[in-house]
């Protein structure tokens, strides 16, 4: 084995097996299955121990070993390590016995789960000698290549629908990147960075990077794992977009159990969409193995994906978890964004909402029992996403700075609420 | 009635290189049998063994997804355009 690409042996057909080197490229040249880092696991154990792991920083880079970088990481070597909260008055609101929020809202640097992936592809494509790099994105990906980015003085083409949230937006023009909006939804933003991926030399996290990009996800199912003590969780609720979230959750989970990192038990990881754009969990909930594309329409943008593209593999993990699927309308999203707010003092963006509705119907209908332990996955900011939530929440008031004003507002709020 | 198809870079040692090729079938199905017998091997390439798109693979005429139009039934008129596109992760 080539010592240079560090624990990595080579990019494999998920599909068929094929191996290929460790270059930028993403899809089989034989029947168009995704590409996946295989890694030499015999080595990872001798390195990769929980004494090693409790002594290094609180970053996502802890976990080095299975993250697909051939050296040091040289971009985001301060992502991750969020707080995982123990959500007891959620947890009592929803009626389970034991709720976990892995709040990803609080990533570094740009406020999602979009950072952890970046920060590999990103190191990656340095390795790789790229010098431009881009992505096709719902806006939390734009923001995080944007910034990274800039901090690794790479330049950056960040492609995105033209009608996503102003923050987002803002929050990928300030690190100086190159926004392109494109007219159309996500998916057709996607075919599109496809095609440009394909004539121009860049590093598309999300197109020809993508196998190392989408590892970068699993640091967020070790660190769930660690903060619960080298164990995995009984119940996981993890949004879907392109449904690659969940898959490394699970595969996560499988990589700590046979190092020996965590004792086996079962777990189950479920999915959640919005209703407004829900191919993987109409898909799960019907009972088939295959989803049928949907044209998105829901509050829940960064979730807009509606040709999934890892949709085939989230169903599969679902089915063997015993997990489950299901998706919630926008007032739903809302209802999830405000209970998790006034339980918890955490405000996540829609995918969030998301989450925490699908968590509710879940928990309501016992698919996931009352007596278990949760972790929902909560994504990424609510101030990125501050349209969903205006006039849907409470009304300031406004007075002069006068006690007796003051005074006289609490009075008649009183009196409304004795009369109500 | 040429229909210009454009040809992702995993199927371009196949047809030599080319990124565009012309076909003249009446439909997206008999444009891939077409596209056979210039360019063999490509129909495996495209079709799992019971004849099905691949389900890593996407096929689009004129930007639209062919499983929002008839499949392979879809019809192909003179000006169209075949995009054929591996599926991409989210973002």
């Amino acid at each position: 084995m080539d010592k240079h690409e560090g624990f990595m042996k080579a990019l494999k057909c998920r599909e068929c097996g094929k191996e290929y080197p460790l270059s930028a490229t993403h899809v089989c040249e034989f029947d168009f299955g995704p590409l996946e880092v295989a890694y030499d696991y015999e080595r990872i154990k001798k390195s990769l121990t929980r004494a090693a792991i409790e002594s290094r920083p609180h970053t996502m880079w802890r976990y080095r070993e299975l993250l697909p970088i051939a050296g040091e990481p040289t971009v985001g070597r301060q992502v991750g390590y969020t707080p995982l909260v123990k959500a007891d008055r959620l947890a009592k609101h929803l009626g389970i016995r034991e709720l976990w929020i892995k709040n990803d809202a609080v990533n570094y640097p740009t406020l999602s789960f979009k950072d952890r992936v970046v920060s590999v592809a990103l190191s990656r494509s340095k390795e790789l000698g790229f010098k431009t790099v881009a992505c096709a994105s719902t806006g939390n990906l734009a923001n995080s290549v944007a910034a990274n980015a800039a901090a690794a003085g790479l330049k950056s083409y960040v492609f995105i629908p033209s009608d996503l949230e102003l923050g987002k937006v803002v929050n990928s023009l300030v690190y100086g990147a190159n926004v392109i909006t494109i007219k159309g939804h996500y998916d057709e933003v996607n075919r599109l960075c496809a095609e440009i991926a394909g004539k121009f030399g860049w590093a598309f996290v999300n197109v020809n990077m993508r196998p190392y990009y989408a590892e970068g996800s699993k640091s967020m199912g070790y660190e769930i794992c660690e903060q619960l003590g080298w164990r995995t969780p009984q119940h996981t609720v993890v949004p879907m977009a392109s449904g690659s979230l969940l898959t490394k959750l699970h595969k996560s989970y499988q990589e700590f159990a046979k190092l020996g990192l965590v004792s086996e038990s079962d777990w189950q990881i479920h999915g959640a969409q919005a209703t407004g754009c829900n191919p993987i969990s109409a898909a799960e909930k019907a009972g088939m193995d295959f989803f049928k594309p949907v044209k998105p329409n829901t509050i829940a943008k960064s979730l807009a994906i509606g040709t999934p593209a890892d949709g085939f593999y989230a169903l599969k993990v679902m089915k063997e978890t015993g997990g489950h699927a299901d998706d919630v309308t926008d007032d739903e999203v809302r209802d999830g964004i405000r209970m998790l707010a006034e339980c918890e003092g955490i405000f996540a963006e829609t995918a969030g909402g998301v989450t925490v509705g699908v968590a509710k119907k879940l928990i309501a209908s016992g698919k996931i029992p009352a007596n278990d332990s949760a972790v929902l996955c909560i994504t990424g900011n609510g101030l990125k996403t501050l349209e969903a939530m205006v006039g849907h929440v409470g009304q300031t008031r406004e007075i002069r700075p006068s006690l007796r004003e003051f005074e006289a507002m609490l009075k008649d709020e009183e009196k409304v609420a004795v009369a109500a | 009635m040429p229909t210009n198809v454009r040809i992702p870079t995993p199927l371009r040692q196949l047809t030599g290189g080319e990124e565009v090729v012309t076909v003249t079938a009446a439909s997206v199905g008999a444009a891939i049998a077409e596209l056979q017998g210039k360019y063999p091997g490509i129909k495996d390439r495209l079709l799992d063994d019971k004849g099905e798109v691949r389900r890593f693979v996407n096929v689009y005429v004129n930007e639209e997804d062919i499983r929002f139009l008839q499949s392979q039934a879809t019809p192909l008129k003179d000006g169209d355009e075949i995009s054929i596109i591996p599926a991409i992760a989210g973002g």
